[in-house]
């Protein structure tokens, strides 16, 4: 259903531009002329707004120490080295936290995908015992929450507080991924499932042989809605987690922005040695260790995004079809 | 449609059943992690400790509700959560048609490669996290950061501007720009997929018309992107309470305090730093009720209107 609603679209979508394109070039006034270089112009500036602080970070980080720490690094990259980057990964807890970040981001999407590919198949099959409940007994949970502490008291008892499983088990049954994969297999023929049932198969090998290989689409969709949100999750470490251990990299991020500044005031507050923290161009300064951890956390979203934004699109547009 | 008697015979009763346990794990944590804790309400009627456990903690009724509306000094700094919380939420609403705008004149710009520049730079921001948008605030907009500096070496000001640790009510606009900043460029997407829906004889037809180029951005564009905008708006009222915490969390300070607490972020500090567990629980529970009413009512407002549900 998915496609067939979005395929007319997309021809409509091409047919206008050229449609307009048409009539621009036959007839342009100086109003839109103006108009058209206003509205270039006022997007150039949005991009460079957008884009700019991520190619700051990137240069400060690479830069000569001494030079980003005095804030002279602005346009491009000065004295460029990548010692922050071999520096920054003996900082303490730092190769942990990156391991934590990893392992959270793998395995809770691979958890999440699955859960949501089976949940989403199981929920279309009338054969079901109760299935309508169960379905909104599922989907409903989207619409209240029982608030943070009760949630916290909740994970408490449950031995999940200082557990690596707090990143993983809560986000296991999303409901509204759950929604867009039973939407998508609802466009699926189900003649699929009574010729794989006619040779025996049972519910779980519909599944996984038929299935499955067939929804790779929305799952990736699912996939890389949900790899970004555990990479950049902060706030289930900020309640549940005080091991260190357990520090996820957003968190060691928070930390070492906090640390920094603790830790200048600090440096102030003895007689203003701040200079001499930041003396050569590559030994570290609380600048370079921030650019260098924020540049790890986020490349690998800079990377990953562009490549897959259709999917991203496709997220949003099918969660406006339902709603 | 299945073929009928398929699904009547004993046997598909049978697999039904079955096809329920398979799920069971699933409806179990689902039971764990949505359900239970609305269980943990009833810590608000005592006055909880953690050490004692809810057998140990005293029964103490309704003293948090009735200490929200009798103590003044409880009362001012609820008012003053609640009026950040209605301020900030009402900014976001105020610009929510900043995405229509940006969409609408996006769709003005013919040049593939720029459209499509533009919208995968501008939507890049909604996938970095808000600690990595406070480092970039932080990078930038500090004493000694890269706006200061520049404001400094061009003699514009003396001393450096304190963007992110000053307080009042100038807060929840900064607030509000740095979600303009993060969510702009995506909040617009929605908007560009509705517009290439739009049925290109309207265009045709009102160009034969003789209608000029921003006319057929006011009359027919715009009134188009209407329905969906109303949709987004009334899912926005529902969420008048619920600004999140993650966002004021990493940008507050002593200097912001007063003025960046929201709901969310109030019950965290009192409950988790403060230890004040009963009391936050009492306020989250209120929250959670005060939000699935807003909800029902946006949602039986939209069935009046438009004869469809929202949720």
């Amino acid at each position: 259903m998915a496609t067939k609603v979005i395929t007319p679209k997309l021809r409509n979508a091409r047919a206008q531009r050229v449609a307009t394109s048409r009539t621009a070039g036959a007839r342009l006034t100086i109003g839109d002329l103006l108009f058209n270089a206003v509205n270039w112009f006022g997007f150039f500036i949005m991009v460079l707004l957008c884009a700019y602080p991520f190619y700051f970070l990137i240069i400060n980080s690479i830069s000569a120490n001494d030079l980003a720490a005095a804030g002279d690094v602005r346009f491009w990259p000065q004295g460029i080295h990548l010692a922050n980057y071999e520096q920054v990964f003996q900082l303490r807890g730092l190769p942990m936290a990156a391991a934590v970040s990893v392992g959270r981001t793998v395995l809770g999407t691979v958890a999440t995908v699955m859960a949501s590919g089976f949940l989403g198949f199981m929920f279309t099959q009338r054969r079901m015992w109760k299935r309508q409940f169960w379905y909104r007994f599922t989907i409903v949970t989207m619409y209240f929450s029982a608030g943070l502490i009760p949630v916290f008291i909740i994970m408490r008892n449950l031995g999940l507080t200082n557990s690596f499983w707090v990143y993983i088990l809560p986000w296991v049954v999303q409901p509204f991924f759950i929604i867009l994969v039973k939407t998508y297999v609802e466009s699926m023929p189900e003649s699929l499932q009574e010729a794989a049932e006619l040779d025996g198969a049972n519910i779980v090998q519909v599944f996984f042989r038929v299935y499955l290989p067939n929804m790779t689409p929305i799952l990736a969709t699912v996939a890389i809605f949900s790899a970004v949100a555990q990479w950049n999750s902060f706030q289930d470490t900020l309640i549940y987690v005080t091991d260190q251990s357990l520090y996820t990299l957003q968190f060691l991020l928070y930390m070492f922005i906090n640390q920094a500044s603790s830790l200048a005031q600090a440096a102030q507050n003895a007689g203003g040695n701040v200079g001499a923290i930041a003396n050569a161009a590559t030994s570290q300064t609380p600048t370079s260790i921030r650019m260098t951890v924020s540049v790890i956390v986020v490349l690998p979203i800079i990377f990953i995004y562009p490549l897959f934004q259709r999917y991203f699109v496709k997220g949003i547009m099918l969660g406006a079809v339902k709603g | 449609m299945r073929a009928p008697g398929a699904t009547t015979t004993r046997h598909g009763r049978k697999t039904s059943v079955g096809m329920f346990l398979c799920i069971v794990p699933f409806l179990v944590l689902m039971f764990l992690f949505s359900y239970l804790p609305l269980y943990g309400w009833v810590y608000s009627l005592f006055d909880y400790k953690p050490a004692l456990g809810i057998g140990g903690s005293e029964f103490v009724g309704l003293q948090w509700f009735e200490m929200l509306v009798s103590s003044p000094t409880q009362m001012q700094q609820i008012g003053q959560v609640l009026l950040n919380t209605l301020a900030i939420s009402f900014l976001g609403i105020a610009t929510s048609f900043l995405p229509v705008l940006f969409a609408v004149l996006l769709n003005e710009i013919k040049a593939p490669w720029f459209r499509n520049s533009v919208q995968t730079l501008t939507t890049l921001p909604n996938f970095i996290s808000w600690v990595l948008v406070y480092m970039i605030a932080f990078s930038l907009f500090t004493s000694t950061g890269l706006v200061n500096n520049i404001l400094q070496d061009l003699g514009i000001v003396d001393d450096p501007v304190r963007f992110l640790d000053s307080g009042g009510p100038k807060v929840w606009i900064v607030m509000t720009l740095w979600s303009i900043w993060k969510g702009l460029g995506w909040g617009a997407i929605i908007y560009l997929a509705a517009i290439t829906g739009i049925d290109p004889a309207l265009y045709e037809s009102a160009r034969i018309d003789g209608a000029s180029r921003f006319q057929l951005m006011r009359y027919i564009t715009i009134p188009q992107l209407i329905p969906t905008y109303l949709v987004l708006l009334l899912l926005s009222v529902a969420n008048l309470l619920n600004n999140g915490m993650e966002q004021y969390f990493v940008f507050q300070n002593a200097f912001n305090k007063d003025h960046i607490q929201v709901l969310d972020l109030y019950v965290y500090n009192i409950g988790i730093m403060g230890s004040s567990l009963s009391m936050a629980t009492a306020i989250g529970m209120l929250k959670s009720i005060i939000s699935v009413s807003l909800l029902f009512t946006v949602n039986w407002i939209a069935k009046r209107v438009r004869g469809e549900s929202l949720v």
